[in-house]
């Protein structure tokens, strides 16, 4: 069945707060909190996360994946050529010194988690993305917004549960 | 004293900020004509070097390294300033640096690529570059992966690459707001390609508060080791007055140092040039001076540690260099060193001075100039009192070909500085907005009232 978008912005993070446990208190069939809401913020609010509940973060999982295999595959990569430097004189030294490549391993190590922490970040947020059909712009200056997705049914409820806490503005779009 | 008042509605921090993407004093085409200007005699010095052989830089036996290699360490010095601010005050939840980091992280990127390029200078046949990049080749030879020179290549490939992704990453947020403010045109459409299509989600944001950190973790051993390695460039070879243990940490802070002196040059000059007297405002330039002062008695007396530590080594030849520079041709350099990296950074110890913004912009030039001449006087001294005796006659004086492409390289990063911040918001505005929301926040619960303005908007 086909959604409504409906986005309300609100000018603190105490009104959206109380707009957020109402949608959580009230039963509105054809809209689930959990799923169909996303609060947009201006900065990263900590009281965002309170009222929403705390969600998992996958970023460091991507971290240490990418640092081990940085690390390893640069150890792997240096030893693999130092092992086939023929014309390199040794003097009986060994063929992989390990105190000398420890620098070159550390630097790799932090290379591979950086990037991967970054492509992490990327796959975790959903970025790069299309900004969604109801984006206003003053979510960039200093409002809250409450997207939420319902079916027909429920956008009536939601639209008074966000006049009540005096929304500054209500935005509707039919969804796909 | 407030770092930032908390009354700033969180339109005007946008309004502002955004006026200095479009809006700067007339003193910024100043400035930019002077770094063009400079660059195109770095350019013309570059060239005719080409084209012409590495002898018209007067670099040769013992003098193979000169001024090339004492700017590079300098610009790599540099870039240690925007880690300490951004990376490490943030680990340590310093709220003042907000207003001030993005143009420090900047600030570590285009040292970055500067310093890269004295590199490539100093090989002098730049097209052989590409022998240090460990590639299969047909003649089964790779780079030394024992040598410190490759560390460093690749300690610093890390560092710049990290450096770009932790600043592009923290720039999301704002870029997003250029995105929204910013009329029709190229740039807007810069903005949305860059911003990726941030809208300030709480997935978003969770997420990015997680890479940020994460990201901020590596780069401060990253930064430790980039300058611990280009130290060892030195340290572990055989030249005396190299071979010194202390000389990674007092790289280090010797980095750190010439970062920070560096960092109070553009906040004044960011301050005066965007307009941005109420965000980089005295406190937080007090606080960077306090900062600056400490990490410049952490450099003397790690200065006093490597001159007792070679006076006491009872190294004859260490011994020498160390007199030489004292009391040979490199004598008066040697002292203005001294000078401007101990003596002129006292003047921060007085209370007065601290927000005198004519003392504190002349002061940071001068320890700018006494750290470059450290860097200076830690390569060339020594080429002209090694081990063998025909090396004491060989003072050296760099020719103007090597002095015009040091020149050139402060004007290519003034010049890319000065573009990002006009191109780029170099003030954080989420960051600030979040400053202005916890102090308000603080004051609330406290039972101060927060003064209304009438420019006051929600918050």
């Amino acid at each position: 069945m086909s959604k409504r978008h409906l986005l309300a912005l609100y000018g603190d993070f105490d009104q959206a707060e109380a707009v957020v446990k109402e949608l959580r208190n009230t039963k509105i069939t054809g809209f689930d909190v959990n799923d169909d809401m996303i609060v947009k913020s201006p900065i990263e609010h900590p009281e965002v996360e309170k009222f929403l509940g705390e969600k998992p973060v996958y970023v460091q999982w991507f971290t240490l994946i990418g640092a081990v295999i940085g690390g390893s595959l640069g150890f792997l990569g240096i030893s693999s050529a130092q092992a086939n430097f023929f014309m390199q004189m040794k003097g009986g030294k060994p063929i992989v010194p390990l105190p000398a490549n420890f620098v070159l391993t550390y630097e790799l190590f932090i290379l591979g988690g950086v990037y991967i922490t970054v492509l992490g970040f990327l796959i975790c947020s959903g970025l790069p993305a299309k900004r969604s059909p109801l984006y206003n712009a003053k979510v960039s200056v200093d409002n809250i917004g409450i997207l939420v997705k319902a079916e027909e049914a429920a956008v009536a409820v939601l639209k008074a549960i966000f006049a009540k806490h005096q929304a500054i503005e209500i935005q509707e779009e039919a969804g796909k | 004293m407030k770092d930032i008042r908390e009354d700033i509605a969180w339109a005007k921090i946008n309004q502002d900020v955004m006026k200095s993407l479009e809006n700067p004093r007339p003193m910024y085409w100043v400035i930019l004509f002077f770094a063009a200007l400079v660059l195109a005699v770095g350019i013309g010095c570059e060239v005719y070097q080409y084209r012409t052989g590495m002898g018209v830089a007067n670099l040769d036996n013992p003098h193979v390294w000169g001024l090339y290699i004492g700017t590079f360490i300098f610009w790599i010095g540099m870039s240690h300033s925007g880690t300490l601010l951004s990376a490490i005050l943030h680990l340590m939840h310093a709220d003042w640096r907000k207003p001030i980091y993005r143009f420090a992280e900047a600030m570590t990127t285009f040292s970055l690529m500067t310093a890269g390029l004295f590199v490539l200078m100093h090989l002098g046949r730049l097209w052989q570059f590409y022998y240090a990049v460990p590639y299969p080749n047909e003649r089964w030879a790779w780079p030394n992966f024992q040598s410190p020179l490759i560390w460093d290549a690749m300690a610093m490939f890390t560092y710049l690459s990290s450096s770009v992704l932790f600043l592009f990453i923290g720039m999301i947020p704002d870029i997003a707001i250029a995105r929204d403010n910013m009329h029709s045109g190229w740039r807007k459409k810069l903005y949305t390609l860059l911003a990726l299509g941030w809208e300030g989600t709480d997935r978003q944001w969770r997420n990015f508060r997680m890479t940020y950190l994460t990201v901020a973790c590596f780069l401060i051993p990253l930064a430790v080791s980039v300058h611990s390695i280009v130290a060892s460039d030195f340290a572990v070879s055989q030249q005396p007055g190299w071979h010194v243990t202390s000389f990674p940490p007092y790289f280090v802070a010797g980095a750190l140092y010439s970062g920070c002196a560096a960092i109070i040059t553009l906040f004044i000059i960011l301050r005066y040039v965007f307009k941005f007297e109420d965000y980089m405002t005295l406190p937080i330039l007090k606080k960077v001076v306090r900062l600056t002062f400490a990490i410049a008695m952490v450099w003397t007396y790690l200065n006093c540690v490597e001159f007792a530590s070679v006076w006491y080594s009872h190294d004859a030849a260490s011994k020498g260099v160390l007199i030489q520079k004292m009391t040979g041709a490199y004598a008066p350099f040697w002292w203005a060193m001294i000078f401007c990296g101990s003596i002129v950074p006292l003047i921060f110890a007085v209370k007065r001075f601290q927000t005198n913004i004519p003392v504190i912009f002349a002061t940071s030039l001068l320890m700018n100039l006494g750290m470059w001449l450290e860097r200076w006087m830690i390569v060339s001294p020594t080429f002209s009192h090694g081990y063998y005796p025909w090396t004491w006659d060989h003072d050296q004086w760099p020719s103007m070909i090597q002095w015009g492409i040091v020149f050139g390289s402060f004007g290519w990063f003034t010049l890319l500085f000065m573009v990002f911040c006009k191109m780029f918001p170099s003030v954080s505005m989420y960051e600030v907005k979040e400053m202005v929301y916890h102090r308000s926040l603080h004051l609330k619960q406290n039972g101060t009232p927060v003064e209304q303005t009438v420019e006051q908007g929600v918050h």
